[in-house]
């Protein structure tokens, strides 16, 4: 395997950008990831020769870190914590409900290779939000059985997210304040907001 | 009764999120100012005198962890720790989502003030909407020449580099976040050498929260006094709560430091979901030790928290009503911790390991007569001998939970079942 241009090119520049090419690690790997869409051996070591590091090295850092995926997964990924502040409104609850609704246990991916589903104790800092999930690293919060039959309704069709979120262009164009209002909610259950109290 | 707004006071503006309307809101006049009217020294003093303590867990005085770089050395740098994973804390992702310019500004100030030409942003992995956020704002503000070489001809020279974690709660403790910035596995070090003397690359390095700078242009702006006065003797200002657990309005508040617990969870939460009683509530995080409701009158502030026994930490707030059981909350922290250890030092990554299976074996019916006190040994073993203080940390939310709650830990054991089992919330 062999990443393409535009991969090493990028992580070339992370490479001149640090005061140390070792620093580029990270973002050489969320790179491969990416393109590839997990980190292959293959790809530790392109990364390795890069920034002209030993392989050995960029092994050992990858490993420590569990964003980087070892094997391919599903289109989506869909990760809910099962953290305190989630499970005391019922977060486990609603994964056990998610597990049976999608026919797969904790780690799986659907047959049709669309969602992968994961319960996390790592809270995702949406405990305002919770019960919450994270749909491919955006916050989906507040979630009812309802919300998450539309979610995974939603992402049966859905294509794959774009493997790098849109970046901003060299130059940014001057938002207006009204065509770049403020998101309709900031921080979703970060944010205070008036709520009926759960009966 | 109501929030006390410094930071959020023009969150919901239009285009907040973005340059020109942050811009219309005062925003970077608090950093021209400082390029402008200020030396960098006067800022550093300026910021001691404001009484600023760090909004990231520790409670350090910013101005004073400032003023340990070593003179004359150089380069030195900045690093923004944006790695918010404490269990309960979602604070710096609303500042980062809502205004994330705030963020810039407040970062530029400090390297400005502290002489540092290139700063970092560590943002957690999982931040992928707050890191656009930056992202965004960063090439504005580097358009509109707030970043770059002889920032608005002042003579100063700045740029920032935003990096990208991929998920371990450690590196949010400032020395494995360096070591995570220098490209290894995200491991402490061993303090002293403090990163003002020795940080990044072995250079003086300051590593500043997020909340933390993003006050700094209200300081610049309004003046040390004004600063000064508003908060307790020792806690200054305002700070970000997080609230959640079984609360009717869960979220984030801005309040004054030293207003009562009371204020937060009633007032402005609208107090104890469902209309169950308040069992306990925890501030600061995960690690934070349990308070009950004969506290609701202490003051949200570092010192009146302490006093009472717990501390003020990274700004949770996690409610617990009365169907809670605290077994099975220990539980689920201390698996985390264990989760979490990097591995590096023996009383955390087996102790917590040794506690969630003692927990764990409680939470099932199937614990022993002295379990409580075996955690409490065990507790005792980690707490004071782990490398860092994740290890330390992990013990002390199970402990104070021992203290208060030791009767449910045996009706666990003695009923060979998880008493609040049938009561649990059911969703589905
Ligand atoms: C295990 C552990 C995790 C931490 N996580 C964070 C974090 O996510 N964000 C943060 O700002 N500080 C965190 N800290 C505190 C940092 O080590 C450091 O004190 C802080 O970033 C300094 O900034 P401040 O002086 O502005 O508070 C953590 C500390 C420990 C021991
Ligand atoms: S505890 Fe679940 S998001 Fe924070």
């Amino acid at each position: 395997m062999s990443l393409s241009q535009a991969t090493v090119e990028k992580i070339q520049d992370y490479a001149r950008r640090y005061p140390s090419a070792q620093s580029a690690i990270l973002p050489a790997l969320w790179a491969v990831q990416h393109e590839v869409g997990y980190v292959t051996s293959d790809g530790m070591r392109e990364v390795a020769q890069h920034l002209g590091l030993p392989a050995s090295l960029v092994e050992a850092t990858s490993s420590f870190y569990s964003m980087y995926l070892t094997r391919p997964e599903g289109r989506h990924d869909a990760v809910m914590c099962v953290n305190v502040a989630c499970a005391l409104r019922g977060a486990e609850e609603l994964f056990a409900y998610c597990e049976q609704r999608l026919g797969i246990r904790d780690g799986q991916t659907t047959s049709d290779g669309a969602i992968t589903l994961r319960s996390t104790i790592e809270c995702l800092g949406a405990c305002g939000g919770a019960p919450m999930m994270q749909i491919d690293h955006r916050f989906e919060e507040d979630l009812t059985p309802e919300r998450v039959n539309a979610i995974f309704e939603r992402l049966r069709t859905e294509p794959a997210p774009s493997p790098e979120p849109p970046r901003p262009a060299a130059v940014p164009p001057t938002p207006t304040p009204a065509a770049k209002a403020a998101p309709k909610r900031p921080a979703g259950g970060s944010r205070p907001r008036e709520k009926k109290a759960d009966t | 009764m109501a929030e006390k707004k410094i930071l959020t006071k023009d969150f919901g503006a239009p285009g907040l999120a973005h340059l020109a309307g942050y811009e219309q809101t005062g925003g970077y006049q608090a950093y021209q100012k400082a390029l402008k009217e200020l030396q960098p020294d006067a800022l550093v003093e300026m910021v001691k005198k404001s009484g600023l303590r760090g909004r990231g867990g520790a409670g350090f005085g910013t101005g004073q962890k400032w003023s340990f770089l070593p003179k004359g050395v150089y380069p030195r740098y900045l690093v923004i720790n944006a790695d918010e994973s404490e269990p309960g804390c979602f604070k710096d992702r609303y500042l980062l989502e809502a205004s994330p310019h705030q963020v810039v500004e407040g970062l530029l100030i400090a390297a400005f003030a502290i002489g540092c030409n290139l700063a970092f942003i560590y943002i957690r992995g999982e931040y992928l909407p707050q890191h656009e956020a930056l992202e965004w704002a960063l090439a504005e503000a580097r358009q509109a020449g707030y970043i770059g070489k002889n920032v608005l001809g002042s003579g100063f020279d700045v740029d920032v580099i935003l990096h990208r974690g991929a998920g371990a709660y450690i590196c949010g403790e400032e020395t494995a976040l360096l070591t995570s910035l220098e490209g290894y596995r995200g491991e402490p070090r061993l303090k002293p050498p403090f990163p003002a003397i020795k940080g990044l690359y072995g250079k003086p390095t300051v590593v500043n929260n997020v909340e933390t700078v993003a006050t700094l242009p209200h300081i610049v702006s309004n003046g040390p006094d004004w600063f000064a006065t508003i908060g307790t003797e020792t806690g200054k200002g305002t700070r970000l709560w997080c609230m959640s657990g079984h609360v009717n309005r869960p979220g984030n508040y801005e309040m004054e430091m030293g207003a009562p617990i009371r204020e937060l969870i009633y007032d402005l939460g609208g107090g104890v979901w469902k209309n169950r009683k308040l069992k306990a509530f925890q501030p600061g995080g995960a690690s934070m030790m349990v308070l009950l409701p004969q506290h609701l009158d202490v003051g949200l502030d570092f010192d009146a928290i302490q006093k009472a026994g717990s501390l003020a930490g990274a700004g949770a707030m996690v409610v617990m009503d009365e169907t809670t059981c605290m077994v099975d909350m220990c539980r689920r922290y201390v698996e985390f911790f264990h989760h979490e250890s990097c591995g590096k030092c023996t009383p955390c990554r087996e102790g917590t390991f040794w506690m969630t299976n003692v927990l764990t074996r409680i939470e099932e019916g199937e614990g022993k007569a002295g379990d409580a006190d075996l955690l409490l040994e065990m507790g005792n073993n980690i707490d004071g001998r782990s490398f860092c203080p994740l290890g330390d940390a992990s013990t002390w939310f199970p402990r104070s939970c021992i203290k208060y709650f030791r009767d449910e830990f045996e009706q666990h054991v003695t009923e060979h079942a998880c008493p609040f089992r049938k009561e649990r919330v059911m969703v589905a």
